[in-house]
């Protein structure tokens, strides 16, 4: 899996979008310029455009869908697993992945449950649960890069671990009667406008997540021990220390998540969240994330994130069941890992039969490639 | 470990004269784009024989060698098995052709055990078809007992040795009764005695009749083991000859093409101590080590691979602990945990492996040079690309890599210009002490020179160098001292003035007294630096 | 020099097979762990042994074994399927429908549940080795294809026991000389699999793949065909504790075996089967099967919390890898000190 905007690169070199900084920074050379901007258009525009056409169809199917309302319904409900997105997409690029998100933002929503329905009062309560969810994480991330477990069976252990401890906290029952300033919260809209209070919490974070992703050298880092671990290490780049921080950011945000999601749902039970790590996962790769690590955008998330949210909006308005969303999800997340790989292919079928004059000589040294 | 009289194209096989070659190679091209890999090659290897082939990197010897395994397969020419015209399309197919290879890096199964390995492909069967472990085992005891090896055939691959690893892929290859065997650099990672043993074999497999091509770089080994010699240059072959008929100054003109001078390191004003080592200690890996380096000095750490040297840069570089010994800077003891401590003290290390280690090959030059740095050079977090920019200039100015602006991705360039920028990445760091190890290996001659003239220059500037390396013309031009190291024990040190290359190699042996045998040195003596004038002194074909 | 030269290689043969043996003793620890821990729950529970309640724990645990013996297979290779429990609910539920509909002899209706999870096996085989789709995502998404179609099929209804020809979970509780019929099962299942895994090509190519593709790939091997192989298999295997999961149970829902996948590779790991590939056998993916049945069984005899099992799975997971890690980690060390000296 190299060079995921596998659409239309040119004469097979690497494609030098994926340098970090490449969304950031606009001001550079002419040259490095011009390689970056189609480069990063590959992707995300075609994501952009599917986007616009989802939009269209969905107008076309129902006078509803251009609605105000229908865009603060559609968005907010999409923002848990936007605002998990984010870190998960900078474990990915590290090579890692953390499939403990969904039950972490149920444990977080239990414990908080609990806490009020014991009297504790939700300022106590929500640092609290963001208490545990970044020891949660912090509990990942040693096991990944302490103990050197493979991300996917840690998380895979956390996963049923903190699913277990949230059906210890609360059990069966659901915690409902929070008070209406934190329901509104989560799905009331910044008063005279469409824009669900979350959606600004999303936007900060996504802000934040880009620029540290592509502006600051921590970033940097992120991508360089997803491409080469050894050489970042030998560059003096704590690995370690950088992927238990990942983690552990990805604890906390779930935490986050789980209690917008108790606000959301005006309700806090042990199961909240289940599934929803396919959804985060779906929503990063679909934004252009490679699976195996090393590359990808901030930007390509965020525009996923609503490429998937209208998505579900359609089918919902087509009169689809969550169930069958679900199915869409699983196909569009095996989709978008296939679709760069086909196209990839297609691509060098299609060079293997231009080929009949030679190409031109003597762009690399003789020798130094084949060794 | 008796050596028959002179098997190669004379030897007793029957029908040599009349029979056609094992292999015959006729017209054989190879492009990879725009690069010709191999140009219209034609040689033959014969039965009973042992071929030696030799050239630079980048010569296409690994070519030659990957299309006999069935890994490549030639855009023109002819391959003849026995004289008769034969497609190897994959590697199935060459095992087919019982043409085995044994490649430089084994590739076993870590996880299953020795007999398992050797009989993977195609395992004795017992009643039903079943795989019969017994018989495995029976018979790779069996084998092994035939080239006088003791393993324990049960056991896992995991945690063997390089040499033992090597020697179950040439089990394997006899195993499937091979009538061509060839070795890919098979000595890399082999100790002394390691090649002298693995050496011991290849003549007996041999005289049974197989052909075998022996890829080295080594020409002492290439004199030591061949009967007749190959020399490729740029793709193309260059000559053929019977190995005794040759002398190393013969192969060193064919492969190289031109004179070559090695740079000798400058005179420097020696400074103060630096770095100095006490009775460091890595269980396992070396013990016992001090040494000093002062600034200006380029100390040299010469051995045999595996002897150490490798392991003590790690130790001093924070990649690995010290389990004993002390180590300071400046007078004051230091300890570091990991690279990032020891960078912020003053120490740079430019690793052996370049593509795993040095370099992230899709990172710009610009990316690669300031990554150590990051934290120091922009401590607010955000990074500016034209300081970037303007930093790594300077760098690739000063080291002149050949590029076409520093924003070009590293994967881009020559081997030479990757090591120049792995060296600017390190001197970005505004080092004290600079590790370079095996800082030329894989490189053209020319980087090569460029890369001493750029090491005698920092020196010149006051930083310390530690020079690892395992070609002894360089290490004997470039070093100061020499301290050299025979299984993870310092065995000599060594000034300047004083040293030869019987010193280095004596020390690097072991030996106390005089061997009494030609030693197999696994180093190139090469001598480079003043060829003969004599022409042509072979059969050119 | 000659005398270590002969010292050596036996000195590494004693030491490697002292490795060998602890690796080789994961089956043995856990079999005294699983003694062990019966003896303590009988000594408070003395319900806990008897000859009834051994059956229902035992006849649980032969359906999730039957399950992980196919999931060894996949991690054996590298790989891990995530779809499993997804493939058991939705043959269950087939198998269920078609009998309910009685559109088919019983046999019949089993043949067609396996059937059916060999397909699905091989539908992820092909994802995986075909459009080259790392296990981890394919199966992550055919986790909620597998359910969106057992929602499909389900269409809002549930198959109740009712439904189904009289005596149908009968066959549950079946037994032979005191032993249930699901566990003579679950023992043919493990011991004709374990056979194949050590005396067949193929089944050695499961752990060469596994092990080292690379080198799999050169002397011949067609790793993508043997991952298709391991998924078909393990597909094949979760129709089997599907077609079973039916029988037991009777009742099936659209969500039926929701959540097993964890029990499935927690089973696999805990039986030392590791998740880096080519190590680990099926016996020992059983025998886990075997011990998280044993908690789960216990925890209830105790009167101890039911939720407390998903935490212990998971901690038993974590507790298992960590310790592979750390053993695996130590036996490094020791053949890096032991390959200068």
């Amino acid at each position: 899996m190299t060079g995921l905007p596998g659409f239309a690169t040119d004469s097979g070199a690497t494609d030098p979008g994926a340098t970090p900084g490449g969304g950031a920074q606009p001001v550079g050379e002419r040259r490095s310029a011009l390689q970056r901007i189609p480069a990063l258009l590959r992707w995300e525009s075609l994501l952009l455009l599917i986007l616009a056409l989802l939009v269209v169809e969905g107008a076309r199917l129902s006078k509803f869908f251009l609605t105000g309302s229908n865009f603060s319904n559609l968005v907010s409900a999409e923002m848990e697993v936007a605002i998990v997105a984010l870190p998960m997409t900078l474990i990915i690029i590290t090579g890692e992945i953390d499939l403990s998100v969904e039950s972490m933002i149920g444990l977080s929503g239990a414990i908080l449950g609990w806490l009020w329905s014991v009297g504790i009062p939700l300022q106590v309560g929500i640092p609290v649960v963001l208490v545990v969810g970044a020891l949660g994480g912090l509990l990942n991330g040693l096991l990944v890069a302490r103990v050197g477990v493979p991300s996917l069976v840690v998380t895979l252990g956390t996963l049923a671990l903190f699913r277990g401890l949230a059906n210890v906290v609360l059990g069966p029952n659901a915690i409902s009667d929070f008070p209406p300033g934190f329901t509104a919260f989560g799905f009331d809209n910044i008063p005279g406008t469409p824009v669900p209070w979350t959606l600004i919490v999303f936007a900060v974070l996504g802000v934040v997540f880009w620029l540290v992703a592509h502006g600051t050298w921590i970033g940097r880092q992120v991508f360089a021990v997803g491409k080469n671990k050894d050489a970042a290490r030998y560059a003096g780049i704590r690995v370690g220390r950088l992927k238990t921080a990942l983690f552990l950011v990805s604890g906390l945000i779930a935490a986050f998540a789980g209690v917008i999601l108790t606000a959301r749902f005006s309700s806090a039970r042990s199961d909240n969240g289940t599934g929803l790590t396919l959804v985060v996962v779906t929503i990063v790769l679909l934004g252009g994330v490679d699976i195996n690590g090393g590359k990808g955008t901030i930007p390509g998330v965020i525009i996923a994130v609503f490429t998937l949210s209208v998505l579900q909006s359609s089918l919902r308005l087509a009169g689809v069941s969550s169930e069958y969303q679900a199915v869409a999800v699983g196909l569009l997340l095996i989709g978008s890992v296939t679709a760069p790989y086909l196209a990839r292919q297609t691509r060098l079928l299609a060079d293997r039969a231009r080929r009949g004059r030679p190409p031109p000589a003597g762009s690399i040294a003789p020798g130094e490639v084949v060794g | 470990m008796t050596l028959l009289p002179a098997p190669g194209a004379a030897s007793g096989e029957p029908g040599t004269e009349s029979a056609p070659p094992r292999v015959e190679l006729r017209g054989v091209s190879k492009r990879f784009g725009p690069t010709a890999a191999l140009s219209d090659v034609s040689m033959d290897l014969r039965a009973g024989e042992i071929h030696a082939l030799v050239g630079e990197n980048g010569a296409g010897k690994s070519t030659l060698v990957k299309i006999l395994a069935g890994v490549h397969v030639p855009d023109a020419g002819t391959i003849l098995l026995d004289g008769t015209p034969t497609q190897i399309t994959d590697p199935m197919s060459a095992r087919a052709h019982r043409v085995a290879v044994v490649h430089q890096e084994p590739r076993l199964f870590p996880d299953l055990s020795v007999a398992e390995n050797v009989f993977l492909a195609s395992p004795p069967r017992g009643r039903l078809g079943a795989i019969s472990w017994r018989e495995m085992r029976r018979a790779a005891a069996a084998l092994f007992a035939q080239l006088d090896v003791r393993l324990d055939v049960s056991a896992p691959v995991r945690g063997l040795s390089m040499a033992d690893q090597q020697l179950i892929e040439i089990a394997k290859a006899l195993s499937m009764d091979a009538r061509v065997l060839i070795l890919d650099e098979p000595t890399a990672s082999l100790s002394a005695h390691e090649v002298e043993r693995l050496f011991t074999i290849v003549r007996r497999t041999r005289d049974s009749g197989v052909a075998i091509l022996f890829v080295s770089h080594r020409l002492d080994e290439v004199f030591a083991l061949s009967d007749r010699a190959t020399v490729f240059r740029d793709g193309r072959h260059v000559i053929t000859a019977v190995t005794r008929d040759l002398t190393p100054s013969d192969l060193i003109r064919h492969m190289v093409g031109r004179a070559v001078t090695l740079f000798p390191k400058g005179q420097a004003a020696i400074g103060d101590v630096l770095l100095e080592v006490r009775g460091l200690t890595r269980a396992g890996e070396f013990r016992d080590v001090s040494f000093t380096v002062r600034a200006g000095e380029i100390l040299g750490l010469s051995g045999l691979v595996g002897a150490g040297r490798t392991e003590i840069a790690r130790v001093l570089f924070g990649i690995a602990q010290p389990t004993a010994g002390e180590i300071c800077l400046d007078g004051r003891p230091v300890h570091f945990a990991t690279p990032s401590t020891a960078l912020g003290a003053g120490i740079a290390y430019v690793p052996e492996d370049r593509h795993q280690d040095g370099l992230i090959m899709d990172f710009s030059i610009a990316d690669n040079v300031t990554l150590p740095i990051l934290p120091r050079l922009f401590p607010r977090l955000f990074v500016r690309r034209s300081t970037e920019r303007t930093l790594a200039r300077s760098y690739t100015d000063q080291l002149r890599v050949r590029t076409t602006g520093v924003d070009q991705l590293v994967q881009a360039l020559s081997g030479g210009n990757q090591q120049k920028v792995v060296i600017a990445k390190w001197l970005a760091t505004r080092p004290r002490v600079l590790i370079l190890d095996e800082p030329t290996r894989g490189v053209d001659i020319g980087a090569k020179v460029e890369v001493h003239r750029i090491m005698s220059d920092l020196a010149a500037s006051g930083l310390g160098i530690i020079l690892i390396s395992s070609e002894l013309p360089e290490i004997l031009a470039m070093s100061d001292r020499i301290l050299v190291l025979h299984e993870g024990r310092v065995t000599a040190e060594i000034a300047r003035g004083d040293a030869t290359e019987e010193r280095i190699m004596f020390a690097a042996t072991g030996q106390v007294e005089p061997p009494d045998a030609p030693l197999p040195t696994g180093l190139a003596f090469a001598q480079i630096a003043s060829p003969p004038a004599s022409s042509e002194a072979s059969d050119v074909r | 020099m000659s005398a270590e030269l002969v010292a050596r290689p036996a000195g590494r043969g004693v030491a490697a097979r002292a490795a060998s043996a602890v690796g080789r003793s994961r089956e043995l620890t856990l079999s005294g762990v699983m003694v062990l821990l019966c003896l303590v729950v009988a000594f408070q529970a003395p319900h806990f042994m008897s000859l009834s309640n051994m059956s229902q724990v035992t006849t649980l645990a032969a359906i999730i074994a039957i399950a992980a013996v196919g999931e060894a297979m996949v991690i054996i290779t590298k790989n891990v399927d995530l779809s499993v429990e997804s493939t058991i609910g939705l043959v269950a539920f087939v198998v269920a429908d078609v009998l309910r509909q009685k559109a088919l002899p019983i046999p019949a209706a089993w043949l067609v549940g396996v059937g059916l999870g060999l397909a699905l096996g091989m539908a992820n085989g092909l994802i995986i080795t075909l459009l080259r789709v790392p296990s981890l995502v394919a199966t992550l998404g055919t986790l909620s294809i597998f359910r969106g179609l057992d929602f499909f099929v389900a269409g809002g209804h549930e198959v109740n026991l009712a439904d189904l020809p009289a005596g149908y979970s009968n066959a549950a509780s079946q037994a032979f000389f005191g032993v249930p019929l699901f566990v003579i099962l679950a023992v043919v299942v493990v011991v004709v699999v374990a056979l194949i895994l050590r005396l067949t090509p193929f089944g050695r190519q499961l752990y060469a793949v596994g092990s080292n593709a690379e080198a799999a790939t050169i002397i011949g091997i067609r790793s993508r065909l043997v991952i298709f192989g391991a998924f078909a298999g393990a597909g094949l295997l979760a129709g089997v504790a599907g077609v079973l999961w039916g029988i037991e149970f009777g009742t099936i829902y659209a969500t039926s075996a929701s959540g097993v996948a964890l029990q499935i590779i927690a089973a696999v790991v805990v039986g030392g089967v590791t998740i880096a590939g080519g190590s680990g056998t099926v016996v020992g993916a059983a025998l886990g099967a075997l011990f998280l049945g044993l908690i789960n069984n216990a925890l209830l005899l105790l009167q101890m919390p039911q939720e407390l099992l998903q935490v212990i799975y998971g901690a038993v997971i974590l507790v298992a890898v960590s310790a592979d890690a750390i053993i695996a980690r130590r036996e490094r060390r020791v053949a890096a000190e032991r390959a200068l000296r």
